[in-house]
């Protein structure tokens, strides 16, 4: 069965490339994560260049329509509404570079998303235990195998936002403290084990990888974000400097 | 495992001997059908724009694109399967109301679709997640749109497939489940795994 799948797979790839077509149909909401620097000097156009970018690539790509605004439930068409590109800021101080981060947020693959604070003697342990029922139900309808983002902090939004941070991060890299790597590795291990396959029909793995960001907790909370990115996980970052001159890091020589 | 290809209309008959774990192929007409169609029709009442009975239904939310000698006239341009979980609070009562006879979505479906499966004799079957352009690549002809005013994603999208697959049986006419059964197996596993974790992480000094 898993021979099957990942069969079907690799011909979608070969066949998306050959057509030039998205190679799943469900293209996300565009979300981007900025690193601006204090000091780039285009840092007043990035918002309207970002929200242009999507209306272009919506039809050009071309994009599934996938912004449908609350409470008027309507799809606007064009993948831009309110707050729609979702943009994140950070700024770096005296600094005249932008880093871009772009993320396909499919819907498949945002279902299985949640956070959730605990408290601190249910520590460590709960949080575990609450990725791994989350990925034994939600996670197996989420085109694995997986890439898991967990974060961990001390609130809820923080946790939430570290959790899809932590699919930023290139497959393979680890994280800076030594628990919190060995952690990543227990983790994808043991999802690994449960063997829930592709597409949760079984066979050998279950994850591409697991990546854990963290931020300081307080002493009475322990907060856990999870997000997870599907097999077709979709995410790129771009360097801008400050004559524009550009470098797209994700994928090796490609050009605008 | 037995592969077979189904033509619609799907007869009750031909459903019969199909097992979950089963390779099918479809011929014929797909319909896209998912949350938006699914709460018109059931939770508020309106009468359906495609008459469903003995064809199959695709969880999914398509790219298409109108093409520009044609207006009105679409090509399909990338068509992979969407969670058909989210459809399992009103999936009985559309198998009910339509006569569909075989869905078609990603991963599995709970216990009330499975009792919609045995009572109104139809299957589901997933066909593998993220692999649109091989889906796609088994239309012949998107023949019309209804509900566009869903927007693209949620619209019915009415098409005839050749040899569309492969398409596993996940749930069968007696109401067997394969998710279901996986999950079992993977939370059987998973106490274990945590288990051996846990005890690694306690990090206070």
């Amino acid at each position: 069965m898993a021979k099957l799948i990942y069969d079907a797979m690799f011909d979608d790839l070969d066949m998306a490339h050959k057509l030039d077509r998205p190679a799943c149909q469900d293209t996300g909401v565009i979300q981007y994560f900025v690193q601006v620097g204090s000091k780039f000097p285009m840092i007043d156009e990035i918002e309207s260049c970002l929200v242009e970018a999507v209306k272009k690539a919506t039809i050009e790509s071309p994009l599934r329509h996938n912004c449908v605004e609350i409470f008027d439930e309507k799809n606007t068409g064009n993948n831009v509404g309110t707050r729609i590109p979702w943009i994140d800021w950070e700024v770096v101080p005296n600094n005249d570079e932008v880093k871009i981060y772009m993320y396909m947020a499919g819907g498949g693959c945002s279902l299985p998303g949640t956070a959730k604070v605990l408290m601190p003697l249910e520590g460590y342990d709960g949080a575990v235990k609450f990725i791994f029922d989350q990925i034994t139900s939600y996670g197996i309808n989420a085109c694995p195998p997986l890439l898991v983002g967990i974060g961990i902090a001390g609130s809820v939004e923080v946790a939430a936002k570290l959790s899809k941070k932590a699919l930023l991060r290139p497959i393979g890299t680890q994280n800076p403290n030594a628990r919190g790597a060995e952690l990543e590795k227990m983790i994808e291990k043991g999802l690994n084990d449960i063997e829930i396959g592709p597409g949760g029909l079984t066979g050998k793995n279950s994850v591409m990888g697991v990546n854990i960001e963290q931020a300081g907790r307080h002493p009475a909370t322990i907060a856990v974000g999870l997000s997870t990115g599907c097999w077709a996980h979709r995410r790129a970052l771009i360097k801008f400097d400050s004559s524009l001159e550009y470098e797209v890091i994700s994928h090796k020589g490609v050009t605008l | 495992m037995s592969t077979k290809t189904l033509t619609t209309p799907i007869k009750n008959e031909d459903l019969e001997d199909l097992t979950i774990g089963d390779v099918i192929f479809l011929d014929g007409y797909l319909i896209t059908s998912r949350d938006d169609v699914h709460h018109r029709h059931i939770h508020q009442g309106k009468d359906l724009p495609v008459d469903l009975a003995g064809k199959a239904i695709f969880h999914a939310g398509p790219i298409m694109q109108e093409k520009k000698d044609q207006p009105g006239k679409y090509e399909v341009i990338s068509i992979g399967p969407t969670t058909s979980m989210r459809m399992e609070k009103l999936q009985k009562e559309f198998l009910e109301a339509t006569g569909v006879k075989l869905v078609v979505g990603k991963g599995g479906m709970g216990p009330k679709t499975a009792e919609g499966c045995m009572a109104y004799k139809a299957v589901h079957t997933v066909f593998p997640g993220g692999c649109a352009v091989l889906a796609a690549s088994r239309v012949e002809e998107v023949e019309s749109v209804e509900w566009l005013d869903l927007g693209m994603p949620e619209a019915m999208w009415v098409m005839r497939v050749k040899q569309f697959g492969p398409l596993i049986v996940s749930i069968d006419t007696k109401g067997n489940n394969l998710f279901e059964k996986n999950k079992a197996m993977f939370n059987e596993k998973k106490e274990k795994v945590v288990a051996e974790i846990i005890k690694h992480v306690d990090y206070l000094d």
